[in-house]
C-alpha cells in the first residue's frame, strides 16, 4: 500500500523510537503535521523556532536520545540556524526537520523559500534536500546514525512540499552504508602503549576531562584512571560532570575563569591526558603559555581536533571510553604524594571567593546546588551566572550540567530545560538564568506551562548585561555602554500572568527557605534573586595571559 | 609548499559546494582544484592543490575526511606523480609571425586547434612548468584569452588511488 512521503516520514522517524518532537507548524509542513495526527509521537509546540532546536538539544544530553526538532520552510528555518549552530559546536546529535517549497520551485525565490541545506553546512555535520519520496526511510536512517555515531552533531533534513504529499510504498531502510563515514572507535594498541608508558613514567599528572567523556559515557574510566594513578582531574565547561566536582581529586573547571587550583595544576604539570577535549581557547588561555612544562597526551574520537588548537605529543584518535578501557589494563598504581600536596596548596592559597555581605548568585547557587541533590538537571543560560553555576555548583554524575558551551548562546538555558524536564519528568529541572538572556526565550513559559513542566527557573536580575559589563570593566576602562535594561519587566507578575509561581528573593536569610518552598511545589516557578551590577566573575585570565595569571 | 590531494567524494549534487566552503570558511586556499567522474560513476575524483605548511595540510586532510561525501583522500606530493594541466591560448598572430609561433608550439609538443585572421588558439597539456614556459613563450605576442584547467594528477606505477580498485588490490 502506498502512503504519503509525510506519513512515511513519521513511520521512520517512530523506527528510530522518536517520541517527541520540538517544533513550529508552517506552510511547508502541513503535510507532516497532518501526519502527526495519527502518530504516537508527541509534539511540543514551542513560541519561536529556535527554542524548539534548543529544546531537542536538552533533550538529547539528558536521555541519551537523538533530539528531534522541526520547523516549516523559510523564516522557520533560519530561526534555527542559531540553535544548530549550538548544537554543533558542542557535539549534541539533534535531528533537524524543515519543510521546504515544492521541488519546481525551488532556486525561484518563491514564497518562504530559503536555501536551508545552503545556509546550514558549515554547522550541521550532514545535511539532505530529498528530492525523491523514495528516499526518505533511506535519509532518516542515515541523519540518525550520523548524528548518533563518532562524534555526534545536528544533521539537517529538508523535504519539500510535493515530496511530503506524493505517495510512496515507504520500504523500510535497513542497513546505512555510508563509504566515506566510518568513524575510528578503536584507539591505535601501540599508542596505548606509549600513552600507559608516558603516565606511568609521570611525576605531575593533570587529567582533563571535556564533553567527549561525556558523550562517550566515560566518566566512569575517567575515575578509574584518576584514583589508580593518584592524578588531580580538571574539567572543561562541557566535561562539568564528568568527574564528581566534590572528589578530593577534583580540581574543577580550568579556562578563563576556571579555579585557580586547576589552573596552576596544568600550568605546572608535566603530563596533561585530555580526553574529549578539543583545547577551545576559552579554556587554554594563551596557547604559548598553555601547560608549558607538560607533554600532552590528546585522546579524542575526532581525529581533526588532534593538533589543532595545541600540539599533541601523543595523539590516540577513539572512543574515549574504549581507549580508556585499553589503557587501564597497562597503567600501574601511583601515590603523587608530592604532586598531590603542591595541588594542595594551590587549592588552600587561592580558593573561590565572593562578598559576603550581600546578596549574590555564588551564594545562591551554593545553597541551590545542596537543596538539590545530584540527581537535579541543572541547565545554564550564558553570562555571569553561568559561570558561576561551573564554579559553584556541585556535579557528581554527567548530563546534569547543561549549558551552551562553543558558542555561547544566550537564550539557550530555559528551552534547554524544557527538553530536559520533558524527557526527564521525574527529575527536578533547574533553569539557571540571568534577567539578560531569560528575555531572549521568555515566552516559552507558555510552552512550559502547557506541557505542565514544573521547571524552577533562577533568575538573577542585576538589570544589566554583566558579563559583557565585565569585559567593559576589564578592556575598556570602565566606559560602559549598551549593558543596562532600564526597563525590565515584573518577572513577579511575568510569572503569574502564566498562572506560574514567582517568588523574590533580595536577601541571603530568604535563600534557603525559598529555594525549599520552590523545590517543593509541582509548578513551572521563577524564583527572581535581585542581585549587585557590580559583582565579577573571579578568577578571570584576561587576553593574551596564560592560564596561571588570573585576577583574583 | 604547494601539495596536491588526491580526493575520492560521492557524484552528487552539492558535494563540490561543501569542499570549496570548507576551504573558504576555515582560510585555506585552494590553487587549482579538478573536477570530473571516475571509472565508477558514482565517484568524482578531485585534485586539489593547497598551498600550506605541514599543519595547515594535516588540518585541511583530516578537516576534509570529515565530510561525510569524502571516500577516500591521500597527499600524493610525495610520490611520484604524474601531474597534467591543458591550456587553451588565444595568441595574436599577424601572418608575418605565424611561422615563428608554429615553432614554439612544435617546441612544446603543442597544437594549434584554431585559425582567425589575426589569431591562433594553442592547446598544450603538461605538468605546471611547461604550461607556464608555453605561456611565457607566447606573451610576447599578446595573449588574447587564456583559459586552463586545473592539474589533475595520478601516481606512477601499479598503486591506484580509487577505492574500488584499492580495495580489490589490498584482498
Amino acid at each position: 500500500m502506498e502512503i504519503t512521503g509525510a506519513e512515511c516520514l513519521i513511520k521512520s522517524l517512530e523506527q528510530e523510537d522518536v517520541s517527541v518532537i520540538f517544533g513550529y507548524p508552517g506552510g511547508a509542513v502541513v503535510p507532516i503535521y497532518d501526519a502527526l495526527l495519527n502518530s504516537s509521537i508527541k509534539h511540543v509546540l514551542v513560541r519561536q523556532e529556535q527554542a524548539a532546536v534548543h529544546a531537542a538539544n536538552g533533550y538529547a544530553r539528558t536521555t541519551g536520545k537523538v533530539g528531534v526538532c522541526m520547523a516549516t520552510s523559510g523564516p522557520g528555518a533560519t530561526n534555527l540556524v542559531t540553535g544548530i549552530a549550538t548544537a554543533y559546536m558542542d557535539s549534541i546529535p539533534i535531528v533537524i526537520i524543515t519543510g521546504q517549497v515544492s521541488t519546481q520551485m525551488v532556486g525561484t525565490d518563491a514564497f518562504q523559500e530559503v536555501d536551508i541545506t545552503g545556509i546550514t553546512m558549515p554547522i550541521t555535520k550532514y545535511n539532505y534536500l530529498v528530492k525523491d519520496v523514495k528516499d526518505v526511510p533511506r535519509v532518516i536512517k542515515e541523519a540518525f546514525h550520523i548524528a548518533s555515531t563518532g562524534r555526534p552533531g545536528p544533521v539537517l533534513i529538508d523535504i519539500p512540499k510535493n515530496i511530503s504529499d506524493s505517495k510512496t510504498k515507504c520500504k523500510p531502510h535497513e542497513k546505512v552504508d555510508l563509504r566515506g563515514y566510518k568513524p575510528n572507535y578503536v584507539g591505535h594498541p601501540s599508542q596505548i602503549k606509549n600513552a600507559s608508558m608516558m603516565i606511568n613514567s609521570s611525576v605531575r599528572p593533570v587529567i582533563l576531562a571535556g564533553g567527549g567523556v561525556i558523550n562517550a559515557g566515560a566518566s566512569e574510566y575517567v575515575q578509574k584512571l584518576a584514583y589508580r594513578i593518584q592524578a588531580p582531574v580538571v574539567t572543561t565547561l562541557m566535561g562539568i560532570g564528568s568527574f564528581p566536582t566534590d572528589d578530593e581529586l577534583s580540581l574543577g573547571m580550568l579556562g578563563m575563569h576556571g579555579t585557580p587550583a586547576a589552573n596552576q595544576a596544568v600550568t605546572n604539570a608535566d603530563l596533561l591526558v585530555a580526553l574529549g577535549v578539543r583545547f577551545d581557547d576559552r579554556a587554554t588561555g594563551a596557547v604559548e603559555k598553555f601547560a608549558p612544562g607538560a607533554k600532552i597526551i590528546h585522546i579524542d574520537i575526532d581525529p581533526a581536533e588532534i593538533g589543532k588548537n595545541v600540539r599533541a605529543d601523543l595523539p590516540i584518535v577513539g572512543d574515549v571510553k574504549l581507549v580508556l578501557e585499553e589503557l587501564l589494563k597497562r597503567v600501574e598504581e601511583a601515590k603523587h604524594a608530592q604532586w598531590l600536596e603542591q595541588v594542595k596548596q594551590y587549592r588552600q592559597a587561592t580558593p573561590l571567593k565572593y562578598p559576603k555581605e550581600q546578596l549574590t548568585p555564588q551564594y545562591v547557587l551554593q545553597v541551590m546546588s545542596e537543596l538539590a541533590g545530584s540527581e537535579a538537571i541543572i541547565t545554564t543560560d550564558v553570562g555571569q551566572h553561568q559561570m558561576w553555576a561551573a564554579l559553584y555548583c556541585k556535579f557528581t554524575r554527567p548530563n546534569k550540567f547543561i549549558s551552551s558551551g562553543g558558542l555561547g548562546t544566550m537564550g539557550y538555558g530555559f528551552p534547554a530545560s524544557i527538553g530536559a524536564q520533558l524527557g526527564c519528568r521525574d527529575k527536578l529541572v533547574i533553569a539557571v538564568t540571568g534577567d539578560g538572556s531569560f528575555q531572549m526565550h521568555m515566552a516559552e513559559m507558555g510552552t512550559a506551562m502547557e506541557n505542565n513542566l514544573p521547571i524552577k527557573i533562577i533568575l538573577f536580575n542585576n538589570s544589566c548585561l554583566g558579563l559583557v559589563k565585565q569585559l567593559q570593566y576589564f578592556y575598556c576602562d570602565k566606559r560602559y555602554n549598551a549593558i543596562d535594561f532600564r526597563c525590565n519587566p515584573d518577572f513577579m507578575q511575568f510569572a503569574r500572568c502564566y498562572g506560574a509561581e514567582g517568588y523574590r528573593i533580595t536577601s541571603t536569610d530568604e535563600v534557603e527557605p525559598v529555594l525549599k518552598e520552590a523545590f517543593g511545589s509541582g509548578k513551572l516557578t521563577i524564583i527572581e534573586c535581585l542581585v549587585s551590577p557590580d559583582n565579577l566573575v573571579y578568577p578571570m585570565v584576561l587576553n593574551t595571559k596564560g592560564l596561571a595569571e588570573m585576577e583574583l | 609548499m604547494k601539495h596536491t590531494l588526491a580526493v575520492l567524494v560521492e557524484n552528487r549534487p552539492g558535494v563540490l559546494t561543501r569542499i570549496a566552503g570548507l576551504f573558504a570558511r576555515r582560510g585555506y586556499n585552494i590553487e587549482s582544484l579538478a573536477v570530473g567522474e571516475t571509472e565508477d560513476p558514482t565517484v568524482s575524483r578531485m585534485t586539489i592543490v593547497v598551498e600550506g605548511d605541514e599543519k595547515v595540510i594535516e588540518q585541511v586532510t583530516k578537516q576534509l575526511h570529515k565530510l561525510v561525501d569524502v571516500i577516500k583522500l591521500s597527499d600524493i606530493s610525495n610520490e611520484e606523480n604524474v601531474d597534467r594541466e591543458l591550456i587553451l591560448i588565444k595568441v595574436n598572430a599577424e601572418p608575418q609571425v605565424r611561422a615563428e609561433i608554429m615553432q614554439i608550439v612544435d617546441i612544446f609538443r603543442a597544437r594549434i586547434v584554431d585559425i582567425g585572421r589575426n589569431t591562433l588558439i594553442i592547446e598544450a597539456t603538461g605538468d605546471s612548468g611547461k604550461i607556464k614556459a608555453i605561456e611565457t613563450s607566447l606573451k610576447p605576442f599578446g595573449i588574447r584569452e587564456l583559459v586552463r584547467t586545473g592539474k589533475i594528477a595520478m601516481v606512477r606505477g601499479p598503486k591506484v588511488k580509487n577505492g574500488k580498485n584499492n580495495k580489490s588490490l589490498s584482498f
